[in-house]
């Protein structure tokens, strides 16, 4: 049996080459960001001047429209994050590395602005910024597995050996994430029996529902689109780095 | 003798020939369960209130510690590179490291329980609980911190960063055995601890072995 010498060049290998992906997903950028931007501004205005007031919360309602949608991007840029770990260790693809990188920050400030608009939030309806209420705890603890990666890859000084370790972790989070919600839920309920949230809770009005879609694209879009660019500016720093290594060692650049 | 054997015996000799360290251990745990009643008063009351909590965080500090000796010194003296060359799978190899830091970082906290249950005013009924729910949840500590010590062995200053990923992951072994002592439904939570338990040192040799293997390619 010959071996077969030629590799198949299908999209998903072009995309292994850091300066291919570069090439292909640049001319996707600006018209990302233009939609992200005509998102925002629709968002903004249904959210300003074409929804209601709460009966109860009045105006602090529109909290809810830049709050919600950064709640399901903190779980959702995990998510992300899970499956570029899974291509790092299954498929080696040099991609899911960058990508895996690129995402950690991005959803460290997603979930700590899930906190704060929802401390802003809780102060005038509950009355306090924060609570030892099960989703704001497990949000917290995300939180703070999502800054202990990006310090996990701020010590590493090799990115490559890096990417492999911290995808073991990034896996590890990500079994580990619901057993944490789980318990926290658990604990807090034990705490606190009369819980802020129902789940038979009142059910959205449309008027309410429409611009909560709008913003939750939006910020989902901006989710995509920084977390292209960042993975660009990673693969550039990358090239930058071993260029500078490559000087350093005397030989050309 | 098998190699699995073999490697809980070296792993074993190391570590009580470093002799002190148990000690120093042991001490610590003693003193973060001593140093509370200064901060927060003498109420008899109060402290026995919160001693659960405290032995439980006292346990958990304590063997944080002791990570630092799990994988570092046989990443650094090469012993680790060795050991991966085995016929016996590293997660096997990891899994005996993992057994041996229970054994003299945990049994240790649990002998030294007493003191503190008498210095933190426990009643007695309080204290069965204390010791069970240490006896089942600290496996899992032990094998949350392998999993952080082996992705942060190749970082020349891992000791410090080890701890930050462990932390949340171990909110859930507190939760649960805090809860297996005070709450109400405290046969719930002492299942769920064993749970977490047999869940984590199951998978924490395979994460650990993976973790290790990747960052010494």
């Amino acid at each position: 049996m010959t071996p077969d010498t030629e590799p198949r060049l299908n999209w998903w290998n072009r995309m292994a080459n850091p300066g291919q992906f570069v090439a292909w997903t640049t001319p996707l950028l600006w018209p990302l960001v233009i939609l992200t931007a005509v998102l925002f501004v629709l968002g903004f205005w249904f959210a300003f001047f074409n929804s209601p007031e709460d009966y109860q919360m009045g105006d602090t309602v529109r909290i809810m429209y830049v709050h919600v949608p950064n709640a399901w991007l903190s779980q959702f840029v995990y998510a992300i994050m899970s499956v570029s770990a899974l291509g790092t260790l299954v498929w080696r693809h040099p991609m899911a590395d960058v990508s895996m990188k690129a995402a950690a920050p991005l959803g460290a400030l997603f979930t700590a602005l899930a906190l704060f608009t929802g401390a802003l939030w809780g102060r005038p309806t509950w009355g306090t910024f924060w609570e030892w209420d099960g989703r704001m705890t497990s949000t917290l603890v995300l939180l703070l597995i999502y800054l202990g990666l990006v310090a996990l890859w701020r010590a590493f000084d090799d990115q490559l050996r890096a990417a492999r370790v911290i995808a073991v972790f990034t896996l590890v989070g990500a079994i580990n994430i619901p057993i944490i919600k789980f318990s926290v839920d658990w604990w807090s309920t034990l705490h606190q029996p009369a819980s802020v949230f129902r789940p038979d809770g009142p059910r959205m009005p449309m008027s309410i529902l429409v611009p909560l879609f709008v913003m939750f694209f939006a910020f989902t879009f901006l989710f995509l689109v920084l977390h292209l660019k960042a993975m660009h500016t990673e693969v550039k720093r990358r090239r930058v780095m071993t260029l500078k290594r490559r000087l350093a060692q005397g030989g050309p650049a | 003798m098998s190699g699995f054997a073999a490697m809980l015996r070296r792993e074993l000799r190391l570590s009580l020939r470093g002799g002190g360290d148990v000690l120093t251990l042991v001490l610590f745990f003693i003193i973060v369960g001593a140093i509370v009643p200064f901060a927060v008063g003498p109420d008899r009351t109060l402290l026995a209130a919160i001693a659960p909590g405290i032995v439980w965080i006292a346990a958990f500090l304590a063997m944080l510690l002791g990570l630092e000796r799990l994988f570092r010194p046989d990443h650094e003296d090469g012993a680790l590179v060795l050991l991966r060359q085995a016929e016996l799978p590293l997660s096997a190899i990891v899994a005996a490291k993992l057994i041996v830091h229970w054994l003299v970082s945990a049994v240790p906290l649990l002998l030294a329980t007493p003191v503190l249950a008498v210095l933190l005013a426990m009643d007695l009924d309080s204290f069965g609980r204390t010791m069970i729910s240490l006896a089942l949840g600290t496996p899992a500590l032990a094998a949350f911190g392998a999993i952080g010590a082996a992705v942060t062995v190749s970082i020349r200053r891992g000791g410090l960063i080890a701890p930050i990923l462990i932390a949340p992951l171990s909110i859930p072994v507190l939760i649960f055995g805090v809860g297996s002592i005070t709450s109400p439904q405290s046969g719930a939570a002492t299942l769920f601890l064993a749970a977490l338990s047999l869940m984590a040192v199951a998978l924490a040799p395979f994460a650990a072995a993976l973790a290790i293997s990747s960052a010494e390619d």
